[in-house]
């Protein structure tokens, strides 16, 4: 670490990025994947299809008030209903409560309660729709991207935030290194071994580099308060909860004052927000239903503004009377907020998500290359030695193995969990776990047979099996549901996102096969050149 | 290959330490020390303090491993984490 300041970042960039890249393209590709993630969820309850196939014709404050009238009957005690009212992204009402916590309940039954206390309103008729498979859909991957899986959340959120640290120190040491980054960006040399994959990591990095510098950035802020408590510990002492209520004023909880009081009609409280911010409210929480401190709290829909804390208006529960609206944000909050939602994208329209989306996959890519590179560099140190029939060295092989179940194997888990969705029985006990569980019993037999053999066959097996299942998935939802994409493409706007969801996997499915094919035209290749001049040495390339 | 001295693993592993362990500890005394100074309300203070303790982490991280050797590292984290405590030890024992 001698030899100058940008020899010193490129050993930084390497190995900061190195060690975290197979978690990181976890993270990266689950969160990428949240972007869609109510899609997600809907694709997976295909139950709920046929409900959302015709466009809601019903004013939002008439499908409020249906799903009111469900909840009086169902849960008119619970502590706090939650409505979702549909809009773009979301063709059905969806609602759901909690109840008071029993005692003695763990947190688990806790959630797994919660899970089975909702229902879906048909907005069209007000009925409710079949009950939908027990899933957690999008959510799962949303989760899986910050929380990981197996261990508690605290666990994993200091795990995946030490790993976007590194990924910070990466990014930047980075751009250190390359001292002519616009000139990268516009260099590629195929077919060049080495270079070539250098060329593409760069491309890759460039290309969407503001927004790979944003997204980690932002992901740590989503969580800053946890991982950097100096600040906060040094104005508030130990009063976290008062920094928590002041940075985040909006949060305030209301006692219920145990004695009834019928809820007021909700359509006037519905209709004021209406015409206040000239488009209907997406979300409604009553918190304290039927009682005299109830409180409604009207949220506008996203996509407004940058910001992830959008506008609420607050009644009171009980006489219906609208209450004083939340302070603004001072700028410094808000500008937090922002860069927040920045991460979230909640504010973005259809084509700046997908632009979102396809950054993300830049992302993947640039992680995956820059871990095949490491490979291919450290290889090419021992082509002497394995010219001369010996092996490469130790740290190679796990490299590669652990290249190949991350980068062709993770298409495997998330291909899998989507088969295991339609698959499993509908009826089948703690079927959202069963789901999740099929995601990593396909990662961890990907690893598995990677770290066993991690062969260039190896590459090839693992790549053609996710390109089969991702590909197979519109035909996998021919045979299982009455949605296919026969249906979906040709049907209203609500089953836009399930003809969607069958075509990005399709189309991701596809590439997944083209690389396969690639490499084995690559494998023939070799093979031909090695015959005639049995004294050269072998071309060395990892993959 | 070139064969990696101990000389060179240990300086690496020394970095290593100060960068994650003792940028640590830097960043948190510098990310206290921007929220008192901050002429803002507490709120704010702490939000742009704990927004601006990853950019300084990162700097950290980066300059130790930047820097001629891991030594002068260790004496850079040590000392401006020694100064900057002392003057939030001070500050926060006048203010109590």
């Amino acid at each position: 670490m001698k030899e100058g300041l940008r020899q010193s970042m490129a050993w930084v960039h390497t190995w900061s990025g190195l060690l975290v890249c197979w978690l990181l393209l976890l993270v990266f590709m689950g969160g990428t994947a949240a972007y869609y993630k109510h899609e997600i969820t809907f694709w997976m309850k295909p139950e709920l299809h046929k409900a959302a196939d015709a466009p809601s014709r019903v004013a939002p404050s008439e499908s409020a008030t249906l799903a009111v009238r469900e909840l009086q009957q169902r849960a008119p005690t619970a502590n706090a209903w939650f409505l979702d009212l549909p809009h773009e992204r979301n063709p059905l009402i969806y609602a759901s409560w909690t109840n008071p916590p029993k005692k003695g309940m763990t947190r688990e039954e806790r959630r797994a309660a919660f899970r089975t206390q909702n229902f879906t309103l048909d907005p069209m008729t007000g009925e409710k729709t079949a009950a939908p498979r027990d899933t957690r859909g999008g959510e799962f991957l949303y989760r899986l991207h910050f929380d990981l899986y197996y261990m508690s959340a605290i666990w994993g959120r200091w795990i995946v935030g030490v790993a976007a640290m590194f990924m910070l120190v990466a990014i930047v040491s980075g751009v250190i290194t390359h001292k002519r980054i616009f000139k990268d960006f516009f260099t590629f040399r195929p077919k060049k071994g080495q270079r070539s994959w250098l060329d593409a990591h760069n491309a890759t990095a460039v290309l969407a580099l503001p927004f790979h510098l944003m997204i980690t950035y932002t992901g740590i802020v989503t969580l800053m308060f946890m991982y950097m408590p100096a600040p906060t510990k040094a104005l508030y002492g130990t009063e976290q909860n008062t920094m928590f209520s002041e940075v985040f004023p909006n949060a305030e909880r209301v006692k219920p004052a145990k004695e009834f009081a019928p809820l007021a009609d909700i359509a006037p409280m519905l209709l004021q927000a209406e015409r206040a911010w000239g488009q209907a409210p997406s979300r409604v929480v009553v918190t304290n239903p039927n009682d005299a401190n109830a409180r409604v709290e009207l949220h506008r829909p996203t996509g407004q503004q940058l910001s992830n804390i959008e506008p609420t208006m607050t009644f009171d529960g009980a006489s219906g009377a609208q209450l004083s609206g939340a302070k603004p944000l001072s700028t410094s909050l808000d500008a937090r907020a922002a860069i927040y939602g920045l991460h979230v994208a909640h504010f973005a329209d259809p084509l700046l998500r997908a632009l979102f989306f396809v950054c993300g996959l830049a992302g993947t890519a640039m992680v995956a290359t820059g871990a095949l590179l490491w490979g291919v560099k450290e290889r090419q140190k021992y082509a002497k030695v394995v010219a001369r029939g010996g092996r490469v060295g130790f740290g190679v092989r796990l490299v590669d193995a652990l290249n190949i179940g991350a980068i062709a194997g993770l298409p495997i888990a998330f291909a899998a969990y989507f088969w295991a969705n339609r698959l499993l029985p509908v009826e089948m006990a703690s079927r959202t776990n069963a789901e999740a569980n099929w995601f990593f019993i396909a990662w961890g037999l990907a690893a598995l047979l990677a770290q066993v053999r991690p062969t260039r066959m190896m590459w090839r097996i693992q790549l053609t099996v996710g390109a089969v299942m991702l590909a197979g998935i519109p035909v996998l939802n021919a045979f299982t549901t009455d949605t296919h994409l026969g249906v979906t493409l040709f049907g209203g706007p609500g089953l836009r996102p399930v003809a969607a969801f069958d075509l990005v996997v399709l189309a991701l499915g596809l590439l997944l096969g083209w690389a396969a094919w690639w490499l084995g035209r690559k494998a023939k290749k070799q093979a031909a050149a090695k015959q005639p001049a049995t004294t050269q040495s072998t071309p060395l390339e990892a993959a | 290959m070139t064969t990696l001295t101990w000389r060179y693993r240990g300086g690496v592993a020394a970095r290593t330490v100060a960068a994650i362990g003792g940028g640590y500890v830097l960043t948190s005394i510098a990310s206290a020390l921007i929220a008192i100074a901050l002429p803002l309300p507490r709120a704010d203070a702490v939000s742009i303090a704990t927004l601006l303790s990853f950019v300084v982490y990162t700097c950290v991280i980066l300059w130790v491993f930047a820097t001629g050797s891991a030594l002068r590292a260790w004496i850079g984290v040590v000392a401006s984490s020694a100064v900057l405590g002392a003057l939030l030890w001070w500050i926060v024992g006048r203010t109590a």
